[in-house]
């Protein structure tokens, strides 16, 4: 019946033993795998199969051939990759974006929930929560649309502000200057509040104790954030910048495919914008899935080896 | 040193520290307050001051506009049916999922988890998903909106915890009285479950609502825009001219675009003040154990 009584019987009997087992557990439990079935047949259909198709990468994809007609062409993709000037620039504008958000973006939450954490008033503190949780649950189309009303230059209160100060106005939406700091700015605004969640949680769970032991010792309110705050959310902090670093490459389509535009393109486009415009609509399948999959597999490296890494420096690690 | 002046440096560090906090919350909502209080300005008074911020006459004019054509209406319709749908099925799959992985003695869960968490580390990208939805005729359907994002492993994998850390005495008490699996999760661990639940049908609902990527890959039929998509070319696009729109309305003003932001939005943040006081407690209850 149990495993360790399966385990004991040895010999011919085994591999029949194991099977019955098998049914044995499918029949016991037919609800739960009942249960189980629609779900592992969309990661099975949307998840794996479209991992099947990458094999496109290698292949001359002919809508008429179809996916298994279509000829084999080896690494011919992959070498029109890394001799296209487009992946350099596409690269390069990746590995920026990506850059500017690690290094603005990510401190924003951790600076911000330890700015909230210090409020001593319960209802200030919540009301403030409310507000800015809000910008997280607005689309990408709104906040795009929103940059447009204020920064635009027929009438967009940032420049007439400038205007009115006797400056210059400014083309933010359409130049090859403003583009990343504009990039950088709606993720700031979009998702920092949201982001504070998770460290806020993080804080409450600090035993109070602790402050009143360094208050004992003379420490200030800058002197306990120092050595008792923050090395409480070391572990939270760790483990989601090796989230974002295993998602580096992850710009994000929506709100880049919506700021881009002829102007700005030369800077701003970046893999999965690529991907969506020489795929999708230039019909281009073979060709993009191969950029689709150099990015792909770089995210993954990128995620095995910082969970790495944080698991030798003592963390626990993601996975 | 002395009392005296460690509270004053207190006070001035708690006084700054509200400051800054105050400024941030401003910043998070006056765009918001903005164009809601322009969308009800009139279109004279957009034109003829360059730096409006309080209109001072009252005008519905950008609301009359979007209730005149059946093209906002439309897809707004189409919004509202695929988020209620669609957060359905992502709810539904996603319970029936977690549930029986939340068993930790069920043969084979390990595998399944397995597959699930490798989902989240390598995606196969957003062309061979395209040609995936298009080979099983989801393209110009609903559907499409809702199927090929059914669940979300992430979701599910917190659910997954909250479950396994309901008592398991409520089980085993259920099947001795009778129930099958099936029964348990729906009279016993969903009834249980409702505020973790409740904060993941807004996520979903909010993903629902927000969609534009799929809509864009998927939807070739502006009929069947959801609103986002309708969004943009109105809002966004409008400095370039609405070549692609099939039932162009005329050049949208100020307020109108506006009017559009507020009517697409406004829905969906209605919900979050009822759902608010669960949500940070829904998102821990599973993710700090990761």
């Amino acid at each position: 019946m149990n495993q360790s009584k399966g385990n004991l019987a040895i010999g011919i009997s085994a591999p029949i033993r194991k099977r019955t087992y098998f049914w044995g557990q499918i029949r016991r439990n037919k609800w739960l795998y009942g249960m189980l079935a629609p779900g592992v047949l969309y990661f099975l259909l949307f998840k794996y199969a479209p991992m099947w198709g990458l094999l496109l990468a290698f292949k001359d994809y002919q809508p008429f051939l179809g996916f298994f007609g279509s000829n084999w062409v080896g690494m011919k993709h992959f070498e029109r990759l890394f001799h296209d000037p487009a992946f350099w620039m596409l690269l390069r504008n990746t590995l920026v974006l990506a850059g500017y958000n690690i290094l603005f973006f990510f401190p924003a939450p951790i600076l911000l929930s330890l700015m909230i954490n210090e409020v001593r008033q319960d209802k200030l503190k919540r009301a403030i929560q409310t507000v800015i949780y809000i910008p997280h649950f607005v689309s990408w189309v709104v906040v795009v649309g929103i940059a447009y009303t204020f920064f635009t230059i027929d009438g967009g209160l940032v420049n007439e502000a400038i205007m009115a100060m006797g400056g210059e106005k400014i083309n933010f939406l359409a130049s090859a200057g403003w583009f990343r700091p504009m990039i950088t700015l709606e993720v700031i605004w979009k998702e920092t509040g949201w982001g504070t969640i998770i460290f806020l949680a993080a804080l409450a769970g600090v035993d109070p104790q602790l402050y009143e032991a360094a208050k004992m010792d003379g420490a200030g309110r800058l002197r306990q954030l120092w050595n008792v705050t923050l090395p409480a959310i070391r572990s939270t902090i760790v483990i989601l910048f090796i989230l974002r670093l295993g998602s580096f490459l992850d710009t994000g389509f929506e709100q880049i495919f919506l700021m881009l535009n002829p102007i700005n393109r030369e800077v701003g486009e970046v893999f999965d914008t690529y991907v969506y415009t020489a795929g999708i609509t230039q019909g281009q399948f073979s060709f993009s899935t191969a950029v689709g999959l150099f990015k792909s597999l770089v995210g993954f490296v990128l995620v095995i080896s910082s969970n790495w890494l944080a698991k030798r420096f003592g963390e626990e690690g993601v996975y | 040193m002395n009392q005296k002046n460690r509270s004053w440096g207190t006070h001035l560090f708690d006084g700054l520290n509200l400051a800054i906090l105050l400024v941030v919350s401003a910043v998070m909502i006056i765009p918001f307050i903005y164009i809601i209080l322009i969308s009800f300005a009139t279109e004279q008074e957009v034109l003829s001051k360059s730096f409006l911020i309080f209109p001072t006459k009252f005008s519905l004019e950008g609301y009359r506009y979007i209730f005149s054509t059946p093209i906002l209406l439309r897809s707004l319709a189409v919004t509202i049916g695929v988020t209620v749908i669609g957060t359905l099925v992502n709810l539904l799959l996603t319970v029936l999922m977690a549930y029986p992985l939340a068993r930790k003695d069920l043969y084979g869960r390990r595998p399944v988890m397995l597959m699930v968490i490798f989902t989240m580390l390598f995606n196969a990208g957003i062309v061979p998903t395209f040609l995936i939805v298009k080979e099983l005729h989801l393209t110009n359907t609903y559907w499409a909106l809702i199927i090929p994002s059914a669940i979300s492993a992430f979701n599910m994998i917190i659910i997954k915890n909250f479950f396994q850390q309901l008592p398991d005495g409520l089980e085993e008490s259920a099947k001795i009285d009778g129930c099958n699996d099936l029964g348990i999760l729906f009279r016993i661990v969903i009834p249980l479950s409702l505020p973790a639940l409740a904060t993941f049908s807004l996520f979903y609902a909010v993903t629902h609502w927000n969609t534009f990527l799929s809509a864009i890959l998927y939807i070739n039929d502006s009929k069947k825009w959801p609103i986002q998509v309708l969004l943009r070319q109105i809002v966004i696009l409008s400095e370039k001219g609405l070549s692609d729109m099939n039932e162009a309305p005329p050049p949208p003003s100020k307020i109108i675009n506006m009017a559009v932001i507020v009517f697409s939005t406004v829905p969906i943040l209605s919900i979050y003040p009822f759902l608010q006081k669960h949500f940070a407690k829904g998102v821990l209850l599973g993710s700090v154990k990761g």
